[in-house]
């Protein structure tokens, strides 16, 4: 599904990303951890596109594509999805009406037939049953005097109506307590399906207790330096991320296959 | 036709003199006034429109007191200084044979924007000035109108055809809302406006439909001095539109306005605006300059005054749609949304007089700037000593485009009364790469998204505009802000 081959990135100038490798398929969940500054919110930033963030080696191939030509919108419709860290508000635009703008215009890039007020309205009350989400929601306008927990619930709640093939969720899980963690993390769950990808970027392994990666990979110093299983991350809570500086790759026994580059 | 002696000595009126001895009022009719102000081109205006003496003296008092005032340079706007005297006061109506013929002579890229703007089919003749006697809609439809109207004891016509018709109406409320030493623009305005609209509700009359300037079948000029008058008697209820979202150009470059409201007892009026005059270039040259003083006198108790208004265009504007609340129990609104791109100025805002007990106001302003539009909400709210249990809420927000443009707020609240409440918010943000981003992450193209955030910011303006008028508005902002991101 996605493949990330020696991806060097800038941002304003500055050199994050240094050779990164990482191949995801479908239906596979990924973790990406690692200390601040590593660059994986950066990671995130540039898969999806956004403005500031120079692609200068590499490539990034997804569903065969070159994505490095497509423009932000177009790599959503492509199906891309990145679930911010810090969702924005935009006052007095709709959820309703933003979400069903959103849908229709990549319906409309594939094709498909745009949906109505009423069919929209149909899937949104699905949607919204299936995560426990009150349709208050919808009343609102986009984040506008969210709660930390409801900008984030309401990220995943666009996923559903969304449905990408590939989710990128960038630290999800920062700013949330236990009681939020959990539904926020019942609500990807769900979505996990054999065609869909998730890139899980977290720093903190609590999160993956609840959604369970099939692989997790250390980011330091802008490349995945160390890839492996859940155990993995078991293994970075015990001992924090400073060994990686020592040189400490060379320490890590992952017990099963791990794989970091294609 | 009453006598006129014109003062000895000043240039046009030789020139008039000459043409009036020799019978050839026509060659004017057709070329127009040389440029210049004085009394003489003053009294030619009101002969030309056979006004009685009364209105005359009215004209010329105000132009003596004109002549005693200086143009205000108080506004936060960069102008170069205007030269009255090399300003015609009369245009000609073009003849048909130098207008289009038909639709396929107007500039294709007009026709565009109408398209854009869903400006419907039979309008876009009229609008881009193809010869008269090619459309005939717009008279049938006058005419069903206006049956409606005079069966519901409404009066509604330009204000050359009231002084005719009404002249005791027209002369009991003239100027008694903006006198004419009001201020520099209204005093010229009061000795040189050349048309406008009246507007009589009689009591207890609710008017069966939206008044907007198009029916206003007398509009063969363009709008250079206009002048209006409303008058809702006790109990009766008005929706008033003005303008419209197409594109207006006019070779006359100074626009200077007036617009009088008066509501008695438990009247209602309801003053909407869209107005897009040519802007002028990217550069800023040619655009028209929009001085305009409105003033809702809320006389009797109990009434109602809202003024609405979407400002796209203008190179200059500077107005203050205002209310006096005379009244007890008496309401003042105003909304506004007012974008400049470009190098757009506006200094714009409202004032809200409360002088009765228990009245009222309301203000929401939301300015857009883009490009390296320049704008400043200008507000007064001032209670008197006798305005006992005044309430204002005042919103004014600032959304900036880019990152060269200004937005600038000088609220003025004088209270005079110690139970007065006001209450006052602003807020200033930059459509950000944040907000763009999230949607554009979504799928939304960046042309959807600016209009979507902007949009959502006008909302609460946007509300209170007549639906046809609100559709219009909204598609007039998306076309006003093509470019103004990136």
């Amino acid at each position: 599904m996605l493949e990330i081959k020696n991806l060097h990135a800038t941002v304003a100038g500055k050199p994050i990303l240094k050779g990164l490798d990482l191949a995801v398929r479908a239906g596979e969940v990924h973790a990406i951890m690692g200390p601040n500054g590593a660059g994986k919110s950066t990671l995130g930033n540039v898969i999806a596109g956004r403005e500031g963030y120079e692609v200068t080696d590499g490539e990034i191939l997804f569903k065969g594509r070159n994505m490095l030509e497509l423009e932000p919108e177009e790599r959503a419709c492509e199906g891309v999805f990145l679930a911010f860290q810090y969702p924005v508000e935009i006052p007095g635009v709709n959820n309703t009406y933003f979400l069903r703008a959103a849908l229709n215009a990549q319906r409309k890039y594939r094709g498909e037939p745009e949906l109505d007020s009423m069919q929209f309205l149909k899937l949104v009350r699905e949607k919204l049953k299936i995560l426990h989400i009150s349709d208050d929601l919808m009343h609102r306008a986009v984040n506008e005097g969210f709660s930390g927990g409801e900008k984030k619930r309401n990220e995943i709640f666009q996923m559903a109506v969304l449905e990408p093939a590939l989710a990128i969720l960038d630290e999800t899980d920062s700013g949330l307590d236990i009681d939020a963690l959990r539904l926020v993390a019942e609500g990807v769950n769900r979505q996990r399906s054999p065609e869909r990808s998730m890139i899980v970027v977290t720093h903190y392994q609590r999160l993956l207790d609840h959604i369970v990666p099939d692989f997790v990979h250390v980011l330091a110093d802008g490349r995945i330096v160390a890839s492996g299983d859940a155990d993995l991350a078991r293994k970075l809570e015990e001992e924090g991320y400073a060994w990686l500086e020592d040189g400490g790759i060379q320490r890590l026994s992952t017990g099963s296959e791990a794989r970091a580059g294609a | 036709m009453s006598e006129t002696t014109l003062p000895s000595g000043s240039s046009v009126d030789h020139f008039v003199q000459q043409k009036y001895k020799h019978g050839f009022v026509t060659d004017i009719e057709a070329e127009g006034l040389p440029p210049g102000l004085d009394e003489g081109v003053v009294r030619w205006i009101s002969a030309r429109k056979q006004e009685p003496e009364w209105l005359l003296e009215w004209r010329l008092e105000a132009f003596r007191q004109w002549q005693q005032m200086d143009q205000p340079n108080w506004a936060h706007l960069k102008i170069d200084p205007i030269d009255f005297q090399a300003i015609s006061y009369f245009s000609a109506p073009k003849s048909d044979k130098d207008r289009p013929q038909s639709l396929d002579d107007v500039d294709p890229k007009l026709l565009e924007t109408y398209d854009k703007l869903g400006v419907p089919l039979h309008e876009r003749a009229r609008l881009a000035g193809v010869a008269v006697d090619a459309v005939f809609d717009s008279v049938s439809v006058g005419t069903t109108f206006r049956k409606d109207l005079a069966k519901a004891g409404v009066i509604f016509c330009s204000f050359s055809d009231a002084v005719k018709e009404h002249p005791e109406l027209v002369r009991k409320y003239l100027g008694t809302v903006v006198p004419a030493r009001d201020n520099f623009f209204a005093a010229l305005n009061s000795a040189v406006f050349s048309d406008g609209s009246f507007v009589f509700i009689p009591k207890g009359v609710r008017c069966p439909m939206e008044l907007s300037t198009y029916f206003r079948i007398n509009a063969a000029e363009t709008g250079q001095f206009e002048r209006t008058l409303i008058v809702c008697e006790d109990a009766g209820y008005v929706s008033y539109l003005e303008g419209c979202t197409a594109p207006m150009r006019d070779e006359n470059q100074l626009h200077a306005a007036v617009v009088e409201l008066v509501a008695l007892e438990d009247a209602e009026i309801k003053y909407s605006t869209v107005q897009n005059w040519y802007p002028g270039d990217e550069n800023g040259k040619g655009g028209i300059y929009n001085f305009v003083t409105k003033r809702g006198d809320c006389r009797g108790d109990r009434s109602k005054i809202s003024w609405t208004q979407v400002e796209t265009g203008s190179a200059i504007t500077w107005k203050y749609p205002s209310c006096v609340l005379r009244g007890e129990r008496s309401v003042g609104e105003f909304y506004s949304v007012a974008l400049t791109n470009n190098m757009q100025q506006a200094d714009t805002g409202t004032k809200m007089i409360h002088i009765g007990r228990d009245t009222r106001s309301k203000i929401i302003s939301k300015g857009i700037s883009a490009g390296r539009g320049q704008q400043s909400y200008r507000g007064l709210v001032r209670v008197a000593k006798g305005a006992a249990n005044a309430r204002n809420f005042t919103q004014c927000d600032s959304m900036l485009i880019g990152k060269r443009c200004g937005a600038h707020t000088f609220p003025y609240i004088e209270v005079g009364n110690p139970t007065a409440k006001v209450e006052h918010e602003a807020t200033t943000s930059r459509i950000g790469e944040d907000q763009l981003f999230y949607c554009l992450q979504r799928g939304i193209s960046e042309e959807d998204a600016v209009s979507m955030i902007v949009d959502g910011f006008c909302k609460a303006v946007f509300r209170e505009l007549p639906m046809e008028f609100a559709v219009e508005a909204k598609a007039l902002l998306e076309v006003s802000l093509e470019g103004a991101v990136g």
